[in-house]
């Protein structure tokens, strides 16, 4: 097929080839030539946003909800750099995105002109592969080739910087386009050897656990692992980006690790004699103090990114590839291996890890309300078939340990960069992904101050998402780090939110949404019921908590997984297993 | 910390090279010398990066160089395996009294005079790190006004090339 066109024509029409049909961003000069021919696309709805920050996160909310490659468009300067946080939060939990951003025509590149920055040179180490493209020839192959590099290996974000002459010069449009990355060779396919020997080990191993990471879901591989898990017998721990991979109700499944992982998930890491890390990167967040990290256990490492394999802590077996065929030809080569290891004494140690101290928490005499007991109960009121966004802080670690998942990816959160704002956007992203999917974004009041602007486009564009504000009137994880390591000197965490300054019920109903509050435990039924109900808008719930309540367990950033704390100055013991 | 001398292949595009020093500032890898030039295909460009690290440090900055999409291939080349040579250009103090005790040293390293003014003279050498070390040693006495120094290049003995798997990927895609 050839066709004569402007670069802007081409490059809507090669979106459309390679199946996109939402784009978020927001229109300005550099970018404006492709802004008008998307108004024609009948393929492509683009979704007009209220800060580039929120095209990113929508974007990125699309993609984990679709598993397609998320596109977010925004002009060149400040509106590319908006999407630097959202770009650095994909890289960082491994999130297919496309951002297309205009650039000054080529000719005054270098010049600092008007709205003019290096986002390529900007978002470098940002990104998984960026491109800045000043011929309009080459912007159908480098649609393709961004398309190719986000979603294939380790998913990524991938930014194509494209200049304003090359999207208003005549091309010649041909299709299809042949990719030129030479230097591009991800590997899918795992080394039989190091599946053997895997295999061999998880035999002879008495203390061994599945650590599975967020690449399992990635890979599509919550099917496989299942399998896995109950061929051998062996406890699986869920990371934050793994939880529903595994079902929370199976027997087997001992929560989540990491700094406010479950004891039991902690404790089986710090005594396992063999960790079989699927998809996972021992994040600082999980591993603890690394020289104290698992200090008996040897590591079989499978990931789709070899530079993740001995980055942290050295693997006995480096496996490279995805985790969708390192479990099949692993659940064979255990099959062929035939033993069958002996985990019963690990299990007695295990369960009584688990009955001993499971997740809980402190409700208050006062009558006001525990966070935790709100998630608590949305997860029996909306159940394990909804989406659930959160931020970053208190309200995401909750939400991870006090909603029952069992199903994988129905957990959307900011877990390597820590993204404050993250979930209202995401959270329309992942609803525009899933129509017919609840999706309930759960923030804090300092979370959502930062990006509740999109919920002027979410009641605009119809897309009835659900928000949980956990309003504790402050920064709350920090203030909870002011509470036990700096002397509970709270500088500058009070945001008063619960002095109503904003309003979240009126600024809700500014916004053309649904706004409810909730401030005592036993109107929390009824208020989730009644958001339940409301489909034709979206809601806002302002959860009026104490400001007291804490995240426990907790390992305090830089000890040992070994000194987890189960409660404030409360240590678990641990000669149950010996 | 040891020495390595990587050899890194990369598509011939503006940027590579920014892409390829961003990587070892924001990982924490200092590099000791990195020179970058044309091969024999006009597609491809090589650099020659001389690192100091330990083992493993240098296999997760070889990972981390090899996920760059613009790069083709990663060898490193063992000292005894490979010629290596760096460039030297230095300007030496050197009048009627003592150039010639100048020149023979010139001579000696197997060096070149390429300037000659009435109180200095500009020295060409190349050679091994060592080679230059001792020649700047030597002509330290008589007065070093000025010196400049190329990064290492490097190639490996015997009838191999590294470049050839390379080319033939870059075949299939064109």
């Amino acid at each position: 097929m050839t066709e004569q066109m402007t670069g802007a024509q081409a490059l809507v029409r090669a979106l459309e080839h390679v199946g996109v049909d939402t784009v978020f961003g927001i229109p300005g000069g550099a970018i404006l030539p492709a802004y008008d021919p998307l108004y024609d696309s009948t393929k492509v709805r683009h979704v007009l946003v209220r800060h580039e920050q929120g095209a990113g996160h929508a974007a990125e909310g699309y993609a984990q909800a679709t598993g397609k490659v998320g596109v977010c468009m925004a002009t060149s300067g400040p509106g590319a750099t908006n999407l630097v946080t959202p770009i650095a939060d994909a890289y960082m939990d491994s999130v297919p995105i496309v951002a297309i951003t205009g650039q000054v025509a080529s000719a005054a590149i270098g010049t600092d002109a008007f709205q003019e920055a290096d986002i390529s040179g900007i978002t470098m180490p940002i990104t998984k592969h960026n491109f800045l493209v000043t011929n309009a020839a080459d912007i159908p192959r480098t649609i393709v080739e961004a398309f190719h590099i986000a979603s294939t290996g380790r998913p990524g974000p991938v930014l194509v910087d494209i200049s304003k002459d090359a999207l208003q010069a005549m091309t010649t449009f041909t299709w299809p386009v042949t990719m030129q990355l030479p230097g591009y060779r991800p590997v899918t396919r795992p080394h039989s050897k190091q599946i053997r020997e895997a295999a061999r080990l998880i035999a002879e191993s008495r203390r061994p656990v599945l650590y599975a990471g967020g690449g399992v879901h990635k890979a599509r591989a919550s099917a496989q692992l299942l399998e896995l898990a109950e061929l051998t017998g062996i406890p699986v721990i869920t990371t934050l980006m793994a939880r529903g991979s595994f079902p929370d109700s199976h027997p087997q499944h001992l929560g989540m690790p990491g700094m406010h992982g479950t004891v039991a998930a902690v404790g089986s890491l710090q005594r396992s004699d063999l960790i079989i890390a699927l998809g996972a990167r021992f994040d600082d967040r999980v591993t603890g103090r690394l020289d104290t990290f698992a200090p008996h256990a040897k590591i079989v490492h499978a990931d789709i990114d070899p530079a993740e394999i001995s980055k942290n802590r050295h693997a006995d077996v480096p496996i490279v590839g995805d985790c969708r065929e390192v479990l099949t030809d692993l659940i064979a080569a255990v099959k062929a291996d035939g033993r069958k290891g002996d985990y019963a004494d690990w299990w007695q140690a295990l369960n009584a890890l688990k009955g001993t101290y499971a997740l809980g928490y402190e409700e208050f005499e006062d009558g006001t309300l525990a966070p935790q007991y709100v998630m608590e109960r949305l997860s029996a009121i909306v159940g394990p078939d909804a989406f659930y966004v959160a931020g970053v802080g208190q309200h995401q670690m909750w939400a991870a340990q006090f909603i029952g998942y069992e199903r994988p990816g129905t957990f959307i959160n900011s877990g390597g960069l820590g993204t404050m704002g993250f979930a209202v956007p995401a959270a329309m992203g992942v609803k525009m992904g899933s129509p017919e999917t609840t999706v309930w974004a759960i923030d804090g009041d300092g979370c959502f101050q930062m990006t509740n602007q999109e919920l002027a486009t979410c009641a605009l564009e119809g897309v009835p998402i659900k928000v949980a504000v956990i309003n504790n009137g402050n920064l709350g994880m920090v203030r909870q780090w002011q509470t036990l390591f700096y002397e509970e000197r709270y500088s500058n965490t009070n945001l008063q939110s619960t002095r109503r300054i904003p309003d979240f019920v009126k600024l809700a109903e500014a916004y053309g949404c649904v706004g409810l509050r909730c401030e005592r435990p036993e109107d929390v039924d009824a208020v989730i019921r009644k958001a339940m109900e409301i489909n034709d808008a979206p809601v806002v719930v302002d959860f009026v908590v104490h400001e007291d309540a804490m995240v426990w367990p907790m390992v305090a950033a830089g000890t040992s997984n070994d000194e987890i704390k189960y409660a404030r100055d409360m240590a678990p013991k641990w000669e149950h297993e010996d | 910390m040891s020495r390595h001398t990587l050899s890194v292949l990369v598509e011939n595009k503006p940027g590579v090279l920014a892409r390829v020093s961003a990587l070892f500032s924001r990982r924490g890898f200092n590099i000791d010398s990195l020179a970058v030039g044309p091969t024999e295909h006009d597609d491809i460009s090589r650099m020659t990066i001389v690192v100091n690290v330990e083992e493993l440090p240098l296999e997760q900055v070889t990972k981390q160089l090899n996920k760059l999409v613009n790069v083709l291939k990663i060898v490193e080349l063992d000292t005894t395996q490979s010629v290596q040579r760096e460039l030297m250009l230095i300007k030496v103090r050197a009048d009627a009294d003592s150039r010639s005790h100048v020149l023979e040293l010139v001579n000696l390293f197997r060096a070149r005079c390429v300037d000659v003014a009435p109180d200095a003279v500009t020295i060409e050498v190349t050679g091994t790190a060592d080679k230059l070390e001792a020649f700047v040693r030597v002509l330290e006495p008589f007065g070093i006004k000025e010196l400049v120094q190329s990064g290492m290049v490097a190639i490996g003995r015997g009838a191999r090339s590294i470049t050839d798997r390379s080319l033939r990927a870059l075949d299939r895609t064109a």
